[in-house]
């Protein structure tokens, strides 16, 4: 039962992560390896936001967003449409984009590292207990989750229900028909970028609040946030929903039965079972 | 033998002569760096040889690299070191096989993201063996080999690595890859059996690392898992290869005498931004030198020699 729920509420923060790489692989095309890194910024950011000013880390949240958004949106603009742009074919703009987001981690991790140092950084927010079914979980964990699960469940809805969420499926589905039916591509390319950007960097803002991180953590989040995004099937939100809380659910199981060192192993056995079993993705439809 | 290719071995045996007297200068310090340039051609022109003409960007070299410093450190008190690299190699080629049959059948991107990770979970279960039946975290590896034969050792292991992308080049395999990299469409219809020849070429690099990482065993002494799969070994055999150019056979060397030499002096002067140089270097491969150092040099040459020569 302990598992159970703490394993639910880690996954939910997951889930908004995978939200985000999902906006940003699903719809732009981008398979954004620096997605990690901009987690951390965001935690970064909150952690500052803090400790300089006691303010919340919720609140906190509404100066990261956009500040991610506006920076996410450069990167596309400046960094990948030309790659977009030059690229004759979906592989070459993958290996394309892979060396690119790569070189921007790095060069994230870089300046991470330069203006905070090598540290571990952690604060104490809403360390309090709070009790669910008996069992008391820290509150900044359940806060956390509950934000998570608001921002999804907005997100969602506008993707579902709004004439601008229908052009993002539609840009996801088929650029090129998208374009044909006088749907901007290249806008709503950036625009879910972007947007992709923020909502993994409040996700960061959020795991602040109850993870210790360091400047060079991002690798391990791009890493799960793939595994998420792949076991959902890609573009798929309902998918990466319930992998994300596969995983919170694996990753928390094994910490406390086996050995804390090895979540990442369990991500791992996951993601060679996905492989081998449903390369297409959980619900996905095996491509013809 | 084409006069071309009789010219060609000639001038790579000159090399080879001139880089294994290296030694008899008697500086350390240039030795060690020889030992860190022999050691990245050695893993560079291996990477490229699968990912060059197939344009799967793998990060497994420090898995590999890892996995056979660990048989050399597991084994050195009860095996002859000879045995072990022995044992290396076939331990490399057993894990390429097993990762290769696992995603090469998929598409290029579910290979990176695996490899990507592949060297931080293994260094998480190897860990966590040795911390619950290891009883301590590291091993010694004594040895008495010195400097200077580790420089020849892998010296020599460039060589072989040099016959065997020559040879394959040659071979039906080669042929085979480079179809592949072309359409992997087309080789399929002709009758290629895509994901075999796949398999087969990645078990090289998976080889030849794991040999490396066995041969480096002993100048480190103390193995720990830490220092045996840094996942930064990956990046930096990634980024070299491709700087040079990994289409060429000689390509990815170009790339690894400028790179180790930069790195070497942005460690000394600021040892921080190592990280910032490796984000720079890859941003600057995909935009201004895709096809790398060789690329732009073949170019060159071709406009400075008129056609039909």
């Amino acid at each position: 039962m302990d598992i159970l729920i703490t394993g639910l509420l880690l996954g939910g923060t997951y889930a908004l992560i995978a939200m985000g790489l999902n906006l940003q692989y699903g719809v732009a095309r981008i398979m954004n390896l620096a997605n990690g890194e901009m987690l951390v910024a965001g935690a970064f950011a909150a952690f500052w936001i803090f400790t300089a000013g006691q303010v919340s880390p919720l609140l906190s949240l509404v100066v990261v967003a956009p500040l991610a958004f506006a920076g996410n949106w450069l990167i596309y603009r400046f960094v990948m449409l030309p790659l977009v742009r030059r690229s004759r074919s979906q592989g070459q703009l993958e290996v394309d984009s892979i060396l690119a987001t790569f070189g921007l981690s790095f060069i994230l991790v870089g300046i991470m590292l330069a203006s905070f140092g090598g540290d571990y950084f952690t604060y104490s927010y809403l360390a309090v207990p709070f009790d669910i079914f008996g069992n008391t979980y820290a509150l900044n964990r359940v806060v956390a989750f509950a934000v998570a699960v608001a921002i999804g469940v907005l997100l969602c809805l506008w993707l579902g229900f709004s004439r601008s969420g229908l052009a993002v499926r539609a840009v996801a589905v088929d650029p090129r028909s998208a374009g044909l039916v006088g749907i901007d591509v290249v806008k709503v390319s950036a625009f879910a970028f972007a947007l992709g950007g923020a909502v993994t960097a409040v996700g960061g803002a959020l795991i602040s609040t109850f993870l210790t991180m360091d400047a060079s953590i991002g690798g391990l989040f791009t890493m799960k946030a793939l595994i998420i995004v792949i076991m959902g099937g890609v573009g798929d939100v309902r998918g990466a929903i319930i992998a994300a809380m596969v995983l919170g659910l694996a990753e928390t199981a094994i910490a406390s039965l086996i050995d804390p060192g090895l979540t990442l192993a369990a991500a791992y056995l996951l993601f060679i079972l996905v492989l081998l079993f449903r390369p297409q993705g959980l619900f996905g439809r095996r491509a013809s | 033998m084409t006069g071309r290719e009789l010219r060609n071995i000639t001038l790579s045996a000159i090399v080879l002569a001139l880089a294994a007297l290296l030694p008899f200068l008697g500086n350390g310090y240039v030795l060690s760096i020889g030992i860190t340039i022999a050691m990245f051609t050695v893993l560079a022109t291996s990477w490229a040889l699968f990912s060059g003409p197939t344009h799967y960007i793998s990060l497994a070299t420090a898995a590999f690299y890892g996995l056979g410093t660990y048989v050399v450190a597991a084994g050195i008190d009860h095996l002859p070191y000879w045995l072990l690299l022995i044992l290396a190699l076939v331990a490399g080629a057993v894990a390429a096989a097993l990762i290769g049959l696992a995603t090469l059948r998929l598409s290029g991107v579910y290979f990176v993201i695996f490899t990507l990770g592949l060297a931080e979970m293994i260094r998480q279960i190897v860990s966590w063996a040795q911390n619950n039946w290891g009883g301590h975290r590291g091993l010694y590896v004594l040895t008495d080999i010195t400097e200077e034969i580790l420089y020849w050792e892998l010296l020599a292991a460039a060589t072989a690595v040099y016959l065997l992308g020559w040879w394959i080049g040659r071979s039906r395999l080669g042929f085979a890859l480079r179809i592949i990299g072309n359409d992997e469409v087309v080789a399929a219809h002709s009758g290629i059996d895509t994901a075999r020849a796949k398999v087969m070429l990645f078990i090289v690099p998976g080889m030849v690392a794991s040999l490396v990482g066995a041969l480096l065993a002993p100048r480190w002494t103390y193995i720990e898992p830490a220092i045996a799969f840094s996942a930064m070994l990956s990046f930096q055999v990634v980024i070299m290869a491709l700087l040079g150019g990994a289409s060429r056979l000689w390509g990815p060397l170009l790339g690894v005498i400028p790179f180790t030499l930069l790195w070497e002096a942005i460690s000394i002067y600021f040892p921080n931004q190592t990280m910032l140089l490796l984000g720079i270097v890859f941003l600057l491969i995909v935009f201004a030198i895709p096809r790398g150092i060789a690329g732009r040099a073949e170019d060159l040459l071709r406009a400075v020699r008129p056609r039909g020569n």
